[in-house]
């Protein structure tokens, strides 16, 4: 297989089309044949991602690369960036508003559930300019 | 038990995927936060939910679950219906509350969902 690579971009405050990137990267992988159970862990991790950077962030981009090994995911946004990463993959630690919460997402859960999904996992965030995310999983 | 038999049980009213009503559900969560649906679900279990948006489909759809049953008399709107749609996902709607939905499967012998534990 021959890599293929996937590129979305993700806005602020897009609530609407949220999941639609991963929604897409989930019926392109399962097209080609990726077993359900790795397709999961990945819609999982895009898909808590895509959600992060349309709460949190000024906008955003998806870029899934694609190989016969593994699948790596690169997610980065542009601010405001994360003060405190240890904190942030805290379970529990949420600084999502009430309007998030009451759209059942906010609780805390997503960055550490994001590395639960991933074989690998690096997380680096410039305070106030960019938070990057490297994801990836084995599919062999 | 399958998704025909939730119906009669809750009798729940179909809004999309009167076609799948045949298919199987193994285990059940009850939950109106969707973060902890995909932090802790690990099987493809049966959703009931009071959080009536598209979020919860698309949630669905990232975990693979076939059905979701919107508790509390709950209608969802049409894009969600749409999103369902598109994604085979059956939703149903019941005026049952969440505990008294959830006690009327679990007495059936519907069993909780297999969770993850971190």
């Amino acid at each position: 297989m021959s890599p293929i690579k996937l590129s979305y971009q993700v806005e602020k405050d897009d609530f609407t089309r949220a999941g639609q990137a991963s929604s897409s990267i989930k019926k392109v992988l399962r097209q080609l044949g990726i077993e359900p159970q790795i397709l999961r862990k990945i819609a999982i991790a895009t898909y808590e991602a895509e959600m992060n950077i349309i709460i949190h962030s000024e906008g955003g981009s998806i870029d899934v690369d694609i190989s016969a090994e593994k699948i790596t995911i690169i997610i980065k946004d542009r601010g405001p960036g994360i003060e405190n990463i240890e904190l942030a993959m805290k379970v529990g630690y949420s600084t999502a508003s009430q309007k998030i919460r009451e759209l059942g997402f906010g609780a805390g859960m997503g960055l550490p559930n994001i590395k639960r999904c991933s074989d690998e996992f690096r997380i680096e965030s410039s305070y106030g300019e960019y938070t990057k995310l490297e994801i990836v999983i084995y599919i062999k | 038990m399958t998704l025909k038999e939730v119906q009669r049980l809750l009798e729940a009213e179909v809004v999309s995927g009167e076609e799948f009503l045949q298919r199987e559900v193994k285990t059940a969560f009850a939950c109106d936060l969707m973060s902890d649906v995909l932090a802790f679900v690990d099987d493809k279990t049966l959703l009931l939910t009071g959080l009536v948006n598209s979020h919860t489909i698309r949630t669905a759809e990232m975990m693979d679950l076939s059905a979701v049953v919107f508790v509390r008399g709950k209608k969802p709107d049409d894009e969600t219906i749409e999103l369902a749609k598109e994604n085979n996902i059956v939703i149903m709607t019941t005026n049952h509350i969440m505990y008294v939905s959830s006690g009327i499967l679990f007495s059936k012998g519907l069993k909780g969902a297999n969770i993850v534990h971190k």
